[in-house]
Parts: C-alpha cells; sequence; structure tokens
C-alpha cells in the first residue's frame, strides 16, 4: 500500500499514458465487435434456417395437375359392378385422345409417366361417387407425377442434357402441348393437408401425421395438465419440508433434464414391452409426451403459484376458508392464466420432440389417418424424419413444407401462450 | 370397450355426486342440528369414493384382461400343439388366433385355431361383460356406504379434502415413479445384454458392429459389441458442438448484459427464444439440406475430402441448437452479478470491456460453467440432428471430417424395426441407454448445484 504514495503525479497525456488508453479502448471495442458478430451470426444462421425452407418448401404448396377427359366406356366398365372396371384403360386412352401419334407401347408407357400413378384410383373413385358417367366422358384433374411436376416448377431445368434428367425430350414436348391446350395448372395444394402419406410425392399429404400429433397432444395434455397442476399444488402448499419432499423436487428437476431419447425407451420398455400396448399408437406416444412435460408443467405451475401474493392466502384463512378452499377458490384460479401459458409452451415443446416418438414406431409408412388412439399413426415430427430419408426429389420439398407447417402449428401456440400471458397474467 | 366403461364411472359418479347433495340439503332445517359441511361437500365426498375406486378397478381390470384372457386359450389349445412349444411358436399361434377371431384370414387356418379364436371371442365377450357387472356392483355399493355415513354432523369436508391430499401426494410421487421406472427398464434390459456380453467388452471393446441376425434367415455380421468407438463419437461431436455453442453463446451474453440497449435486447432475445424453439429434427433437415452440402463443397475447393455425413456437419449443426441455451443461462448469470460489483468497477476507471473480464466474468464464472455442462449434457443427449446428419458406421477417429456415430444414433438405429427382448442387438440400446442416462444425471446434478450454489452466494 505504501508504494502508492512513493509514486508520482500520473501524467495522464504522456505518450505512454495515451498509447495505454488507446490499447484499452481498443481492447474494450473488440470485445464489443466480437458480440456482435457473435449476434449477427446466430441471427444470420436463423436467417439461413429460414431461408433454406422457405426456399424450398414453397413449392410443396402448389401442386401440378393436368385435366383430362376420361372415357368411360361400358365395355371397360360395367354399370352393374362399376368397382371392378378396367380404369387403367380409360386412363390411358385419356392421354391417347389427345396425343392420337403415340402408338408404340413404350412410348404409351412414358406418355402415361406424365400423370400419377395413382389417377385410375381417382377416376374410379369419382365413377363409383357418380355412375351416371359410365358410358360418356368425365372430366377430372388429376395430379401429374413428380418429375412433371419439379419440370412445371422449373426444379428441373430443360437446359439440362437429356441423360442427367428424369425427363426425356419427347416426354417434355408432349407436357408442353397439355400446357398449350390449358390443360396443366398450379393449384394451391390443399393435399398437403388432406392427404395421408404416399409413396408417391405428388400424392403425400399431412392429414395422418397432424391428426396423430393431434390425438398424441390430446393424450399428452389430458395426463399432464391435472397431474401437473396437483403435484405442483402438493409440493408448494402442502408438503412438509423434509427428506422426501427434498426427493421429489431434485428428481423433478433431474426429470426435465434427462435426454428425450430416454423416455423413448421407457416407453419401449415398459408401455410395449410389459403392457403389450400395441406399436404405433398415439395413446402411447402421447403417455411418452406426457411423461416428458410433466417435470415442465410442475415447475411452471409452482411458479405460478409462488407468484400469486400471501396476502390472498392469509385474507381467505381469515375469512375461515380452509387450507383445500384457499388454495381452490382464490390461489388456483389467480394463477390459472400463468399456468395455462406454461401448458401451452410445455405441448408446443412436445409437439416438436421426435425421438421418443421413433422408439415406440411412429415412424412407420401410414396410408390413412388414424381412426382413434390405438391405431398406428406418424406425427409431424417422424413424418418429417420419414420424408427427409426417402430419395424421391419431391420430398425435399414436401419436408420443408412439411417443417413450415410444424413451425406454424409452434408459432400459432406460441402466439396464444404470448397473448394469454399480455392480457391474462396480473403482476401484483 | 374401456370408453364405455369411462362413461359408466362418469355417469354413476354424477348421479352419486347429485345424491350426495341432495341428501346434504335436507339437513338444513331450521331449528334441526348445525350442520357442518355445505351439501355440494357432502356430493363431492360420495363421487369422491364411488369414482377414484372404480377408476383403478378399470385401469387394473384393463391392463390384466388380455393377459388372462390369452392364457386361458392357449391354454384351451390340444395336447398336440402345446407340447414342447416355444415360447416364440406360442406367440405366433396367439396371433394366427387373434387374426382369425377378428376375421383376418390369411390362409385356411387349422380347426384348432378355429375353435381358440372363438373361445378368445367368447372370453374376451364375458370379461368385457364381468367388468361391467363387477363395476356397477362396487360403485352401487360405495354409493350406498357414503350416502348412508351422511349426517349433518358428519364431517364431508375434510374427509373429501383427505381424499384429495392423497390424489395430490399421489400425483407428485408420479415424478419418482418415472425415474424409477427409468432406472429399472434400463437396468433390467441392460443386465440381460451384459449377460449375453460381458460388461469389460462392452465398455473398453474397440470394434462396434451390432447389425447381428435377429432371424437365422438374415444375412448379418457375427456382431462385436466394443461401445468405445461409439463413445468417441458422440465426445467428438459434442466436443464441436461446444466449440460452436459457447463463444457464440457467450459473447452474446456478453454484448446483450453490458453494450446492447434496450432496442437491440428487445430485438435480440425474441430471436434467440425462437432458435431456442425450434425442433431438433429440423436442425437435422437444415444439416443434412444445406450444411452438410456446404461443408463438402468447401472441402473439394480446397481439395479434402470430405465425408457425406461428417462429425463437422452434425456437430456445427447441434451447436447453433446449444446456442441460445448457452447464451441464456450465461445471461443469467451475468446479471446475477450485483450491481455493486459492477459499478465500483466502472468508478474505478475500467472501461466496459475490462469490467466484464476482469470483474463480471470471474464473479459469474460458476453459474457460465455450469450452463456450459448443462449444454454438454444436452448436446450428448440429443438425437434427430445425428440421427439425420451423422453416420451409423462407427470409426474410432478423432477426425472431425470423418464419419462418425454416437450413442443416440445407435440406441434409434438399434431401436427401429425388429424389436426381440431377447436379442443382444436390441438389448445393446438399453445398455447404450444406461451409460447415456448415467452420464446425463451426473452431468445435470453437478451442473444444478453449481449453478444454484452461486445464485445463493448473491441473494
Amino acid at each position: 500500500m505504501s508504494d502508492i504514495s512513493l509514486r508520482g503525479p500520473v501524467e495522464w497525456s504522456s505518450e505512454t499514458a495515451v498509447a495505454r488508453r488507446k490499447s484499452r479502448y481498443a481492447a474494450d471495442r473488440r470485445l464489443q465487435f466480437y458480440g456482435i458478430a457473435a449476434i449477427t451470426t446466430a441471427i444470420g444462421l436463423l436467417g439461413l434456417l429460414i431461408v433454406s425452407l422457405a426456399s424450398t418448401g414453397y413449392l410443396a404448396f402448389v401442386q401440378t395437375k393436368v385435366t383430362l377427359d376420361f372415357p368411360i366406356r361400358a365395355e371397360w366398365v360395367k354399370a352393374e359392378d362399376p368397382a371392378a372396371g378396367n380404369y387403367r384403360n380409360v386412363v390411358r386412352q385419356a392421354l391417347l385422345d389427345i396425343f392420337p401419334e403415340v402408338t408404340t407401347p413404350p412410348d404409351q408407357r412414358k406418355l402415361g409417366e406424365i400423370i400419377t400413378n395413382n389417377a385410375q384410383f381417382m377416376v374410379r373413385d369419382a365413377v363409383l361417387a357418380n355412375p351416371s358417367v359410365i358410358g360418356g366422358t368425365l372430366t377430372l384433374t388429376v395430379p401429374s407425377s413428380d418429375p412433371f411436376d419439379q419440370l412445371n416448377k422449373g426444379a428441373i431445368s430443360r437446359d439440362v442434357p437429356e441423360n442427367q434428367r428424369r425427363v426425356t425430350d419427347q416426354q417434355i414436348a408432349w407436357f408442353d402441348r397439355l400446357v398449350e391446350q390449358d390443360r396443366v395448372a398450379a393449384p394451391f395444394n390443399w393435399e398437403l393437408v388432406t392427404n395421408a402419406d404416399s409413396r408417391f410425392p405428388e400424392l403425400a399429404g399431412l392429414a395422418g401425421a397432424i391428426t396423430g400429433s393431434f390425438y398424441a397432444l390430446l393424450v399428452c395434455f389430458v395426463l399432464s395438465f391435472p397431474i401437473g397442476i396437483a403435484a405442483a399444488i402438493y409440493l408448494e402448499e402442502f408438503a412438509p419440508k423434509n427428506r422426501w419432499t427434498d426427493l421429489i423436487e431434485v428428481n423433478i428437476n433431474n426429470l426435465a433434464a434427462v435426454p428425450s431419447i430416454v423416455f423413448g425407451l421407457l416407453g419401449l420398455a415398459v408401455f410395449l414391452n410389459f403392457f403389450g400396448l400395441p406399436r404405433s399408437a398415439p395413446l402411447v406416444g402421447g403417455m411418452v409426451l406426457a411423461l416428458m412435460t410433466l417435470p415442465t408443467m410442475i415447475i411452471v405451475t409452482r411458479a405460478s403459484l409462488k407468484a400469486v401474493p400471501p396476502s390472498i392466502r392469509e385474507a381467505a384463512l381469515g375469512m375461515g376458508a380452509s387450507k383445500h378452499q384457499v388454495i381452490m377458490h382464490h390461489v388456483l384460479p389467480l394463477a390459472l392464466p400463468g399456468i395455462l401459458t406454461g401448458t401451452i409452451i410445455g405441448l408446443a415443446q412436445a409437439l416438436g420432440e421426435t425421438a421418443p416418438l421413433l422408439l415406440i414406431g411412429m415412424n412407420a409408412f401410414i396410408t390413412s389417418p388414424p381412426g382413434g388412439l390405438l391405431e398406428a399413426s406418424t406425427a409431424l415430427p417422424t413424418q418429417i424424419f420419414i420424408w427427409a430419408d426417402s430419395p424421391e426429389r419431391g420430398f425435399v420439398s414436401r419436408t420443408s413444407a412439411a417443417i413450415l407447417v410444424l413451425l406454424g402449428f409452434l408459432i400459432v401456440m406460441n402466439g396464444i401462450a404470448v397473448f394469454l400471458r399480455q392480457r391474462l397474467e396480473r403482476t401484483w | 370397450m374401456i370408453g364405455y366403461a369411462f362413461l359408466l364411472i362418469i355417469a354413476v359418479t354424477l348421479v352419486g355426486f347429485w345424491m350426495g347433495r341432495a341428501k346434504g340439503a335436507s339437513f338444513i332445517t331450521a331449528g334441526g342440528p348445525k350442520v357442518h359441511s355445505l351439501p355440494g361437500y357432502h356430493g363431492a365426498y360420495v363421487a369422491a369414493w364411488v369414482g377414484v375406486p372404480a377408476f383403478i378397478l378399470v385401469l387394473i381390470w384393463v391392463s390384466l384382461q388380455s393377459q388372462v384372457v390369452e392364457s386361458m386359450v392357449l391354454g384351451g389349445l390340444p395336447e398336440s400343439m402345446t407340447a414342447g412349444a416355444s415360447t416364440a411358436q406360442m406367440s405366433l399361434y396367439l396371433s394366427e388366433i387373434k387374426n382369425v377371431a377378428s376375421g383376418r384370414m390369411f390362409s385356411e387356418p387349422s380347426p384348432e385355431i378355429v375353435e381358440a379364436a372363438a373361445t378368445l371371442t367368447r372370453l374376451d365377450v364375458i370379461a368385457d361383460w364381468a367388468l361391467v357387472v363387477v363395476l356397477l356392483a362396487l360403485m352401487v355399493a360405495a354409493l350406498t356406504f357414503t350416502r348412508n355415513q351422511l349426517s349433518a354432523r358428519f364431517r364431508s369436508r375434510n374427509n373429501f379434502e383427505r381424499v384429495v391430499s392423497g390424489l395430490m401426494i399421489f400425483c407428485s410421487t408420479l415424478a419418482i415413479l418415472t425415474t424409477a421406472g427409468i432406472v429399472a427398464s434400463l437396468v433390467y434390459e441392460a443386465a440381460a445384454f451384459f449377460r449375453l456380453v460381458p460388461i469389460t467388452e462392452f465398455l473398453f471393446g474397440l470394434k462396434w458392429e451390432p447389425q447381428i441376425a435377429l432371424r437365422p434367415d438374415q444375412i448379418a455380421g457375427a456382431g462385436a459389441f466394443g461401445a468405445v468407438p461409439v463413445f468417441a463419437g458422440t465426445l467428438l461431436i459434442s466436443l464441436i458442438a461446444m466449440a460452436v455453442a459457447t463463444p457464440i453463446g457467450l459473447f452474446t451474453a456478453i454484448y446483450l448484459v453490458e453494450y446492447a440497449g434496450d432496442g437491440v435486447r428487445a430485438v435480440v432475445k425474441p430471436i434467440m427464444e425462437i432458435l431456442a424453439g425450434v425442433p431438433t429434427v429440423v436442425f437435422g433437415f437444415f444439416a443434412i439440406l444445406v450444411v452438410a452440402p456446404a461443408v463438402r463443397e468447401a472441402g473439394g475447393l480446397v481439395g479434402i475430402p470430405i465425408s457425406p455425413n461428417s462429425a463437422f456437419a452434425a456437430g456445427a449443426v447441434m451447436g447453433i441448437m446449444i446456442l441460445p441455451f448457452i447464451s441464456s443461462l450465461s445471461d443469467d448469470a451475468l446479471k446475477a452479478v450485483p450491481r455493486s460489483m459492477r459499478d465500483g468497477s466502472l468508478a474505478l476507471g475500467a472501461t466496459p470491456g475490462e469490467t466484464i473480464t476482469k470483474v463480471l466474468l470471474p464473479a459469474a464464472l460458476p453459474g457460465i460453467v455450469g450452463g456450459i455442462l448443462l449444454g454438454v449434457s444436452r448436446a450428448i443427449g440429443e438425437t434427430m440432428i445425428v440421427v439425420m446428419a451423422a453416420g451409423l458406421i462407427a470409426s474410432l477417429t478423432f477426425n472431425p471430417l470423418d464419419s462418425v456415430t454416437t450413442v443416440t444414433v445407435q440406441i434409434v438405429t438399434l431401436l427401429i424395426g425388429d424389436t426381440e427382448f431377447d436379442s443382444p442387438k436390441t438389448l445393446a440400446a438399453f445398455a447404450l441407454g444406461l451409460v447415456l442416462f448415467l452420464i446425463t444425471l451426473v452431468l445435470n446434478i453437478v451442473a444444478l448445484r453449481i449453478v444454484r450454489k452461486y445464485r445463493e452466494q448473491y441473494e
């Protein structure tokens, strides 16, 4: 301490002092620059993520469709049994009516590749719905097959040499004639949310996945909401401070940080193997998600209960209410907005959770939406995983589109949570 | 069936509530004895004792019914079929019987099977009706008994509240039950695995080739279960992720705490929250759609061959996922440093930068380290990004441009598709899961303890 007094007065404007000050300010500015660089990187990465998804995903929101006149000849489709008709001939004839010059079978097959493989079933369903067209013609709009969908959207370039793309020059010429005749259109792809999964990208949709996710979230909510609130009330308001409740607390905090895949292992070993519940069922998915969401729910509910001022409790107790009445009639209603906000955020997390659902088999290939809680189904995130794994080019944009749909749901849920927080939550 | 059972419970419970309340209301008479509880509490007391035991009964019944019925059906098969049949064969019979019973016939079933299917259908119907009868009897008995208990001085409210307290205690122990379930199932299956493969080979073996045949007609490798390459791959990818996430997250937190104005904070904080809310499957697709091809192309430009599912791409994307987590925990830790320390440093003439590096960071270090440990635990347990972007082959390498595999990838690949709970292939996944659970548990406990201890110091 004594050497301070021994030092002479500091010459602040001396060259060394100025240089030191300069380097110190430079260091300060450097740190500031690192911070800005870090934030820019983070924002840039999020921007890149969204841009890359949007730029590939927007293509899947429109679908190239071809309108054709299908001749429903009585020789192919019998009026007494229209379901068993020869609809392949109908579809082929519809194309041949437009391109009469195509005669050889290989060429005819190439021509048939322009529209979706399932066109014959669509025509059959349309005929079954309206049997009076038998013997006449049926004008129907069917999706084009994936390569021509990509061609029409510009994802397959015409400048690429013929042997490097999936459509031949001849097919492009046929397709262009269809365009000239105004038979090709690219309307909004409602089938993306009304169709279930399919092996053909042009037909694949999210209906099954959305229904499955809805059922799973419903189960998750029905289980985790009441159980979470009950557990939180007990721990926050009733539990005596002892070893047992300490153990429960530590437990809940740790459960919140256990990797999600471990919950999948639990679901597989206990729900599927031990209790013998069906694989791929939204019920099991929802139960696993509920176990995962429960710690979050308990923590959020406890925080909301804690935020209710003690004066409310004391006033109610002073009026002669029992401990239960204080909580049920006064504390819980006041804490409810906070609890609801936390619940929605917890459900949004559960909606995006994939790994545990993979382990209980919710990544199966299922072509119809589940009719109940015990029927095999996929969920939105697992559907994204399945499509991301599929080799067909059309599935790239479908995957991005599915992600955009999932993010849309998440944004809506979080938006509701923010709205609830701002509108209903009271500060004391 | 179970849906109708629940509807029945709800209906009878409502009836019980209504009857209890009506009786409770009848106690209120002018000049009569003083009534202890409000009529609603009498009703709730009756309803609780009608509904809760019935609900538990249905759950137990449903979890046991199919097993009992199945064993009865299999027991009814003729000696000639069951004598010397293995468990696999028996389960094959069972699924055939079930298929026939539900009308899905693939080939002409044998008369024994048809008969067993008829037995199955009959027994199921009997069991369903037995459930309804037992359920109704239980509920009516409970209703009559509790309703007869009611009187003007009967403490319905206290009794009802006791039931509610019991339910709440049960709910709060569910967290313990979940942990116990996780530990029990992992330990049980892992123990079965270690009976087939010695634990020393699993922990120290250098070769991991788990894709062995589940059925005799499958073509697959002989199998090797040395998990060291898998652990090494997990470590490598986690290190890359933390190398990306820590500096970006920490500098973001520093800037937000010390330099940023309110406007910047108001923009950056929600963006970080959005980044934190993106599901991991989305990051996985981002990795295979954008990052991995970009990394590969960059390697191609300078002439380095890079694997299409390199550890670097997967780790970098995982780093983006963990980044907001690190940034928000560091933010909290830096903000928890008392204002007086910061003001003191600034008053002595230190620049904001010096205040951060010399005062705030050392003071907040435990909190930041705790946050980083939690981040590591997340990186180790993260599944979807690595399942989609990292490799499947376990190679013992620390080259970030090679393809490596991780614990979580192996768990998923081992459990997708055929799962036979007596094959080492399936059980190996549980052994890996046990290791994963233990490592993340230790990391979490240490990290949470550091974070909490440090917070208490200043509060």
